[in-house]
């Protein structure tokens, strides 16, 4: 007799995703070779204009994931170094912010940092600019709300990694004379090296895909490469682009994951 | 229901390379307590798990009363199991986990209530009805195991090293307490375990298993006193044991040219096994060691000695603690006459 | 260990950057102002009575209160059997599912949402709630396979062994002992599926047709810069997200180890 599930109860799920999922974005994808010529892919990747496009988000998904980092680890490491009640109230400040509707948080970035916003109004009446700062419907717009959205996601990373190291290596080296900082650089961020690997990769490729915060944080100025395929689709009604856009993104997706894959495997000994 | 009487015929069961039962055959009798004894590894887990439908053997028969029931399903098989771990069902209460088996059973309500608190009585525990299991000792929570396992009146009661976890004085108290309830119901109960002396306190019959295979199967003092081989021997109570062959009438030279007056009698050339337990020294006898001490522990009721005598001779003894311990240096002499020899094929 | 302190500090910057747009649509939203203006003026309930007394508000909230049920309920019942196919199932392809399971992650929703899209549109079914209450459920079903396995991870197998051995046939375990012991992680997944299809945008945007959902309304509005009821009805969402917390925290399962 078998003391293992089998193949069955996988079923329902397998058939809702293969209805819903596998053969929408199959289908979706098929229609970028339209009768069979790849002329989409080669405005997609040829022309000026998209290439611009496709730059322009690898570069903003690379600095979102740079911030996310700089930012990211050391509240990661705090949240998993301190004790049970704070990092519970630590994990409390960072699910909330993750779980509170992405509309939400970028709503509230329009209204800091809009011409007339809280932020410039609070420099301005402090003294500390003349006029206001554009922070808005602009690249660094984009920046802070996308480094918002994803930074919990590093945190929580960071903090997994944080937490499977063994404590008496850290006593070992404190024991040994290491200050602090010599701690953090030579011991932590070597072997949580993993966690910071991960979590680069989860906020780029997220970041590589992300619609709402430049559309409503972008004001139509930061074009990125999923506003692009929503315009397409919507306004444009054109359907074959919109696929070789969406194929070249998600070509671009799994090239990191694969990559991610490739130099990830170590886990560092504990 | 009453007791059965299980039949194990030439069970074989391989993992992978791994032979985990070689043509294991076992006889349990009605209302006896038979142990299995042996380290891991020796297959008495995989043993207890095809009695307990948990394995399939790859070929063999498991007949109960007669009856084949290596195909039925464990919840078929009528038979009650004390986990190493108690798997108390964490969710439920004391009452409510010994209640399982009969509503499985859709036991009338009355019935339930009547054999539940019957059950917790049994095992000394009425009143903890409504504790969860995380409430309670280790020690309760394996008393609320078995009032499990036996509320529905099975026909055998398996054990799995049920007080590995628990510490030595519990372990003693519980032992005795399954001994008491096992006979008062006269169940027939298998009990594993890795423990020599539990096994040696609980049985009626002990099985020595090693390496899928049982070695010997009889009573404890047939056990103790007459071990067919050399890890049997070794492994029940303490051992010296030597190989050699016989030499001359009632005379066996050991390998290391120790010569020994012994009381059975083979010819010459005979290669057998020779074991001197420690507590069968005394002063003086048919064969005699003189040896310096190498060790002397004092145990209170007695005293642990080990002597180094001619090269290849050490011997462990153990001396009812009289006078002084010995001291480490010290020369000693001790004998052990022929009969308290026991010899075994090799 | 000054050092210790400087990253307190530090962290508290970091977590002050974390909560300032949350903590800036309490201020907004009780605002009397009749625009958008910072600091208030002053203080008054209107754009809450706003919200509550528009039918086109009340009708998405209601929308995404139903699709977000049915999407919970949903990605239940095809996610915690997929779940244990994934962790004790024994067939060939179990690695490839698991892969396919996590797909709809990996898929920037961007495409997903225009791909479903278009095959919705062709079929029909834009603007209906189960429509979108479909695509929603393959969206949260990586997130409750994600839980339910991290719950399945810590389960003790004796405990069915047990079960069995004392008369119990599968059904009866898995319905008197597995699935009671799993509930804190069945009732972490059902809320973590929940508030996912509840804030749901980008799929709605596409999906949702005539008769929006709350996200959909909300994005609108926020192009359309139209007025601070969507202050309120974030700090509304904001407090439906710390009640999913709080009954998270308390009833379900750890998700610290579900998050690696």
């Amino acid at each position: 007799m078998s003391r293992s599930a089998g193949f069955a109860p996988a079923l329902p799920a397998l058939i809702l995703l293969s209805f819903i999922f596998i053969f929408p974005v199959a289908r979706f994808l098929s229609f970028s070779v339209e009768a069979g010529h790849f002329d989409w892919y080669a405005q997609a990747l040829g022309k000026q204009l998209y290439l611009r496009v496709l730059w322009d988000t690898f570069e903003i998904a690379a600095l979102v994931t740079l911030f996310c980092l700089l930012l990211g680890y050391p509240l990661g490491f705090l949240i998993a170094t301190t004790t049970p009640l704070w990092a519970t109230v630590g994990f409390v400040f960072v699910l909330l912010p993750l779980w509170t509707s992405v509309l939400v948080r970028t709503y509230a970035w329009m209204v800091l940092l809009g011409r007339n916003g809280v932020l410039n109004r609070l420099l301005i009446d402090a003294g500390a600019v003349t006029s206001p700062l554009p922070l808005l419907h602009n690249f660094t717009g984009v920046l802070i709300g996308m480094v918002h959205v994803l930074l919990p996601y590093m945190v929580l990373l960071i903090y997994g990694a944080v937490r499977r190291l063994d404590p008496a290596i850290v006593q070992a080296a404190q024991g040994l004379g290491a200050s602090t900082w010599q701690i953090i650089w030579r011991i932590y961020v070597p072997l949580t090296m993993n966690g910071i690997f991960a979590g680069c990769v989860i906020v780029f490729v997220l970041s590589l895909g992300f619609f709402i915060t430049p559309a409503l944080l972008g004001g139509g100025r930061v074009i990125m490469i999923a506003v692009l395929i929503e315009q397409q689709v919507r306004e444009t009604l054109n359907w074959p682009f919109a696929a070789a856009l969406s194929a070249v993104l998600l070509a671009a997706t799994l090239l990191v994951y694969a990559l991610a894959q490739r130099f990830g495997r170590e886990e560092p000994a504990s | 229901m009453a007791s059965a009487q299980l039949r194990l015929e030439r069970i074989g069961k391989r993992f992978g390379e791994v032979v985990a039962l070689d043509n294991v055959s076992l006889a349990v009798e009605q209302g006896e307590l038979v142990t299995i004894l042996g380290p891991s590894g020796s297959g008495k887990t995989t043993l207890l798990k095809v009695v307990a439908g948990f394995e399939t053997p790859d070929h063999g028969s498991v007949k109960v009363d007669g009856a084949e029931i290596a195909r039925l399903p464990p919840a078929k098989r009528d038979i009650g199991m004390v986990f190493q771990h108690y798997a108390l069902f964490p969710h439920l209460n004391v009452r409510k986990n010994v209640a399982f088996p009969l509503e499985m059973r859709n036991t009338d309500k009355r019935e339930i209530d009547r054999r539940v608190t019957d059950a917790l009585d049994l095992v000394e525990l009425a009143g903890y009805d409504e504790r969860l299991p995380s409430q309670l000792s280790g020690g309760q929570q394996q008393r609320v195991a078995l009032a499990r396992a036996i509320v529905f009146s099975p026909r055998l009661l398996l054990l799995d090293e049920p007080f590995g976890a628990l510490d030595r004085k519990l372990r003693e108290t519980l032992q005795l307490e399954v001994r008491r309830l096992q006979q008062r119901l006269g169940l027939t109960t298998i009990f594993i375990t890795h423990d020599q002396e539990e096994a040696l306190v609980l049985s009626d019959r002990i099985a020595v298993m090693s390496k899928g295979a049982i070695q010997q199967i009889a009573t404890r003092a047939e056990i103790y006193e007459r071990p067919v081989n050399d890890f049997v021997a070794d492994f029940v109570g303490e051992s010296n044991i030597f190989h050699g062959a016989f030499s001359a009438q009632n005379t066996v030279t050991l390998d290391n040219g120790r010569v020994l007056q012994v009381k059975r009698d083979a010819a010459p050339g005979k290669r057998l096994g020779v074991l001197m337990r420690p507590e069968r020294f005394s002063a003086t006898g048919d064969n005699v060691f003189a040896g310096d001490v190498l060790e002397a522990i004092y145990l209170g009721a007695s005293f642990k000695l080990r002597l180094r005598c001619e090269p290849g001779i050490e011997l462990l003894v153990r001396q009812p603690a009289r006078g002084k311990l010995p001291m480490v240096g010290e020369r000693l002499t001790i004998g052990i006459d022929a009969g308290e020899l026991h010899l075994f094929d090799l | 260990m000054s050092g210790r302190k400087f990253l307190v500090a530090a962290c508290t910057l970091i977590y002050f950057f974390l909560m300032l747009p949350l903590l800036v649509v309490f201020p907004i939203s009780i605002s009397s102002a009749p625009y958008m203006q910072f600091p208030p003026p002053g203080f008054s309930w209107q754009w809450y009575e706003r919200y509550f007394a528009d039918p086109q508000w009340m009708d998405a909230t209601i929308r995404s209160l139903q699709i977000g049920l049915a999407t919970a309920v949903l990605a239940l019942l095809l996610g915690v059997p997929l779940s244990f196919a994934l962790v004790r199932g024994k067939f060939p392809a179990r690695q490839l599912l698991d892969r396919l399971t996590m797909a709809p992650i990996v898929v920037p929703t961007i495409i997903f949402s225009v791909a479903i899209y278009g095959l919705f549109a062709k079929m029909k079914l834009i603007g209906e709630w189960y429509g979108l209450a479909l695509a929603h459920t393959v969206l949260a079903l990586p997130f409750v396979v994600l839980v339910m396995i991290a719950g399945l991870r810590d389960f003790d197998r004796a405990l069915e062994l047990a079960a069995e051995g004392l008369g119990a046939s599968r059904g009866q375990t898995l319905r008197r002992i597995t699935l009671p012991i799993l509930r804190p992680s069945l009732i972490s997944a059902g809320l973590l599926a929940f508030i996912s299809s509840f804030d749901e945008v980008v799929v709605a945007l596409f999906l949702a047709g005539a008769r929006m959902t709350l996200p959909k309304k909300m994005f609108d509005n926020i192009l359309m810069e139209i007025d601070p009821t969507i202050a309120a009805v974030s700090v509304m969402q904001i407090l439906l997200v710390a009640i999913v917390l709080f009954l998270i925290g308390r009833f379900g399962r750890g998700l610290s180890a579900a998050a690696r």
